[in-house]
């Protein structure tokens, strides 16, 4: 018994066409990639970010783009730098925490009943514990570094990807291709691995996305806070020593804008890339997307109805 | 009524987690307050005073169950120890100060981003491909996207230290004193008007699309059709019939959303040194001041639990299908 998913081409090629003939999808693809290029090859290019080069905050100039620190360190070699660390962190917990989840997720889903009762229970707990003071109170405890921060952020973030995959895990459960696997005596973990789980991969890659957003942010958010390694550069302890240096009462808008820029560009890729995801993955909008098309060709006034799915 | 128990239940199940986890956390992990303390005083304190100290912050050599119980009976009277970097000042007086500061901070905050967005979601799906619904939305992702505390950061810079519109810092003019009257009130919303603002700024743009996108999918529903060729004036369909079931999801993402946005305006509070609970943070993790983190985050998670309770009664307002198993 294979899976629906088997029939459909979800391999890289399929989704690389799919992200260029969306629009918004491109658009996101298009910054992930610079920002990809400038965390790989960007620290080969600019000097020591820690190194003291010039004046303390020195307004940008023809010798440093982006002006200087409180302690007069290059500002631009500064952003580049933290953008490889902020990137590697960000991206792993978002990975890490969709692999947590999941398997939280389809564990209760799966197995339903007093499983999915005590599972559920404890992932609703966790989401209405508000995240932020916990993972500082977390991190505060623990010795600082790198691998603290991205613990704290998977301990503070799996359960909002639990929730979405249990949900989903439910109405694939009832579907004739589980329950067929199901009678004929398959395995709960090859069920699990070759039936529910490609049947999803849509929606975990979204999920990656999604938690990526938020290991970043909440990452720049505690090392602002002195919580990560200050003495390592980052974005988030760039901002940190950017307040330390009180940047904010000199003017010095130059020592923490080039870093939020790069925060919200980097978030602002990843949700064009996921809505765009959303409208190749989703059929309705599809659908929809062409009726308006052909609605537009014609002449006719554009409609507020939904067009039928059709198959093929 | 069974709902609403049902869900108090939960609430009171949550923040004992909390309490344990709290509990718990000093005696696991590598800091302790005590040490920390100790080591404030530079060798000012004799090596004999550290089994005082560890008392004091309910350390005790007792079994672990004893320490727990003791622990709970004191949280349950509102004493969450002593402070460090304020010591011997009890943590619940120093938070008690800036909760009042905090709460009114980020609840204006939720309620203005809640209610403008989902009014702005509902502009969308009626006037669907209009500006509002093809510009504003990436717009206002890409304003979610920066951190809270930075857009604080940049507002301080243009609106209060370039323009000069709004004040730099605090909660009211340092020459007014704390009262019912004018000046104060007028002070206080002058003051709260940059953070308000950045916070909604960051927060508009989920709230306007996850309505959005349920607007667009009720008004498609054969009852609003039925309604349309009824002919209701639009104004009331939209209200009425769609919106008030749109809303549903909105409401239930405002629950968790709130936890999440009392981080982001915890941050919010420091750039903008508002004597709040995200001040007192900073200080905390400054000073190692474990028990006053640890209050803060106690306190945190009960007012958010509590204002989930409620949101959970507002949901039986608007849903009769949660009041019917009543």
């Amino acid at each position: 018994m294979t899976a629906p998913a088997s029939r459909r081409s979800t391999g890289a090629r399929a989704w690389l066409d799919a992200i260029r003939r969306d629009r918004k999808a491109s658009v996101g693809a298009l910054i992930l990639v610079l920002f990809a290029l400038l965390a790989v090859v960007g620290p080969l290019l600019v000097g020591d970010p820690t190194a003291l080069v010039a004046v303390p905050l020195e307004p940008p100039s023809s010798a440093h783009w982006l002006g200087t620190t409180g302690q007069g360190q290059d500002v631009l070699a500064q952003t580049v730098v933290g953008t490889r660390v902020s990137l590697l962190i960000g991206f792993a917990v978002g990975i890490v925490v969709v692999l947590v989840g999941s398997l939280v997720g389809v564990t209760a889903g799966y197995f339903g009943g007093r499983v999915d009762g005590m599972l559920s229970l404890l992932f609703n707990v966790f989401l209405v514990i508000p995240g932020l003071p916990l993972a500082i109170v977390l991190a505060a405890y623990l010795p600082s570094g790198p691998l603290t921060v991205a613990a704290v952020l998977v301990f503070t973030g799996w359960a909002w990807n639990a929730r979405v995959v249990r949900g989903q895990t439910l109405s694939l459960r009832r579907r004739d291709f589980v329950l067929a696997s199901v009678v004929s005596g398959e395995s709960s973990l090859r069920i699990i691995t070759r039936e529910i789980l490609p049947n999803m991969t849509s929606l975990l890659v979204a999920q990656v996305i999604g938690s990526s957003v938020y290991a970043i942010g909440a990452l720049v958010g505690l090392e602002f806070l002195g919580l990560g390694d200050v003495s390592s550069v980052t974005w988030g302890t760039n901002l940190y020593w950017a307040s330390n240096d009180s940047a904010l009462l000199t003017g010095a808008w130059w020592t923490y804008v080039p870093t939020g820029v790069c925060v919200a560009l980097v978030g602002f890729g990843l949700v064009m890339l996921n809505s765009g995801f959303d409208e190749i993955t989703n059929p309705r909008l599809q659908m929809e997307r062409a009726w308006r098309a052909h609605l537009a060709a014609a002449g006719q006034p554009a409609s507020r109805s939904t067009p039928v799915v059709r198959d093929g | 009524m069974r709902f609403i128990l049902q869900r108090l239940g939960f609430y009171l199940l949550a923040a004992w987690a909390a309490l344990t986890l709290n509990f718990f956390l000093p005696r696991l992990m590598p800091g302790d307050p005590a040490t920390a303390l100790f080591a404030r005083f530079r060798g000012q304190l004799r090596p004999e005073a550290m089994q005082a100290l560890r008392e004091a912050f309910g350390l005790t050599p007792e079994p672990l169950l004893g320490q727990y119980i003791t622990y709970l009976g004191h949280v349950l009277r509102g004493d969450f120890g002593v402070s460090v970097a304020y010591f011997p000042s009890p943590v619940s007086t120093i938070i008690g100060t800036g909760l009042l500061w905090t709460m009114f901070l980020a609840g204006t905050a939720v309620a203005v981003s809640f209610v403008l967005g989902t009014l702005l979601g509902v502009a969308a799906a009626w006037w669907r491909g209009g500006w509002m619904d093809t510009l504003l939305p990436p717009a206002l992702a890409l304003l979610g996207a920066f951190p809270y505390f930075w857009l604080a950061m940049v507002a301080l810079y243009v609106f209060g230290f370039q323009l000069a519109w709004f004040p730099l810092g605090h909660a009211y003019a340092d020459d007014l004193t704390p009262g019912m009257n004018l000046p104060f009130l007028a002070s206080v919303l002058r003051h709260a008007a940059l953070p308000v603002g950045t916070v909604v700024v960051a927060t508009l743009g989920g709230w306007m699309l996850s309505m959005r996108n349920t607007m667009v999918s009720v008004l498609g529903s054969d009852y609003v059709n039925l309604a349309r060729a009824k002919g209701l004036p639009p104004s009331r369909v939209v209200l009425r019939y769609a919106a008030r079931n749109a809303l549903l999801p909105s409401v239930t993402g405002f629950g968790m959303a709130l936890g999440f946005v009392l981080g982001g305006s915890l941050l919010t509070e420091i750039v903008f040194s508002y004597p709040g609970q995200g001040y007192l943070l900073l200080q905390a993790v400054q000073s190692q001041d474990y028990p006053l983190m640890q209050g803060i985050f106690l306190v945190i998670t009960l007012a958010v639990l509590g204002a989930n309770w409620l949101v959970d009664i507002a949901y039986l307002w608007l849903d009769p299908r949660t009041r019917e198993g009543s």
